[in-house]
């Protein structure tokens, strides 16, 4: 196996959807590539990272705030009955 | 190596019954699907506009575009992912108007393959997060996923963050499988390759000195 496929397949090795001859070939792959296993181990960490890092939380007041705006709009348009869009 | 566990699990099994109350105009009950997803949907719209308020306003009005199109939700998908499909146009109308003078399209024709090839391979530290205190990872990060075209972007999101499934991808956006795939792996490989600059192994006694969070090859 070159790089080149192994790098074709990492998308659905890291999410575990391969059949098991072709993972048993990406982990022969990566036993002997010290480049593959390095780029396959450090996209894990990247997803990990990004999963993890809770950026964007919305904030509770603000939650609190857009969700009263909503309810309050849909209180409004079940009075006016349903809204052509 | 270990594969990459989803972070979202099954949706709660009252969710078709919360769904079909609202439809028939409870509004407690569509309010208690917006407790469920609002935070979700804040940061999909965010990661999309880039912008806190345009974040905010899809929020509401995807929420409310929803509710009034209850009717037209069949239910053969999670209601969460009909969600998703709404609030990821509208998020995309606003960045449209935002940026006018860039096309922007999650069908954009991605590069060639040159473009996701692995140039830095240097191994990183054991706990690389541990280098920069949290605002600066915060930059670090932010800065980094910013910098991917819309379209790498959102499927990242969709999938890595917010734990869709592939199929679940697709569906909110509107692409093909393969097309979802090709997407994430670009997306991923680009990440990691801006991100090995912040995160690398420094060896002892040659300690590089850190790249600036803002400093992005971007």
């Amino acid at each position: 196996m070159k790089c080149q496929e192994f790098l074709s397949e990492l998308t659905n090795y890291l999410d575990g959807v391969i059949d098991a001859r072709t993972k048993a070939e990406l982990e022969d792959h990566l036993a002997w590539c010290h480049n593959c296993y390095v780029v396959c181990d450090t996209t894990k960490k990247t997803i990990e990272i990004y999963r993890d890092s809770q950026l964007y939380e919305l904030p509770e007041d603000l939650r609190t705030r857009l969700r009263s705006a909503i309810v309050s709009k849909c209180h409004g348009r079940k009075k006016s009955g349903p809204e052509r869009v | 190596m270990s594969t990459i566990q989803p972070k979202i699990g099954e949706p709660v099994s009252d969710e078709l019954a919360l769904v079909q109350a609202a439809k028939s105009g409870d509004v407690e009950a569509f309010e208690e699907l917006v407790r469920r997803y609002d935070r979700n949907v804040f940061r999909i719209a965010q990661h999309i506009t880039q912008n806190r308020e345009d974040a905010e306003d899809v929020v509401q009005d995807a929420f409310l575009k929803a509710y009034s199109n209850l009717h037209q939700f069949q239910g053969q998908s999670k209601f969460y992912t009909w969600l998703v499909r709404i609030a990821v146009n509208e998020a995309l109308m606003r960045l449209r108007r935002r940026r006018p003078e860039r096309m922007v399209s999650l069908d954009e024709e991605v590069k060639t393959e040159e473009d996701s090839l692995p140039r830095e391979v240097a191994d990183w530290s054991p706990n690389p997060e541990q280098q920069y205190n949290q605002a600066e990872l915060r930059d670090i990060l932010t800065r980094t996923i910013q910098g991917l075209p819309a379209s790498f972007r959102t499927v990242f999101v969709l999938r890595d963050v917010e734990g869709l499934s592939t199929e679940e991808t697709a569906e909110a956006l509107d692409l093909s499988i393969p097309a979802v795939k090709s997407r994430l792996l670009r997306a991923r490989l680009q990440l990691r390759e801006r991100l090995s600059r912040f995160f690398q192994r420094r060896e002892n006694g040659k300690e590089k000195e850190k790249p600036e969070p803002g400093d992005t090859d971007q």
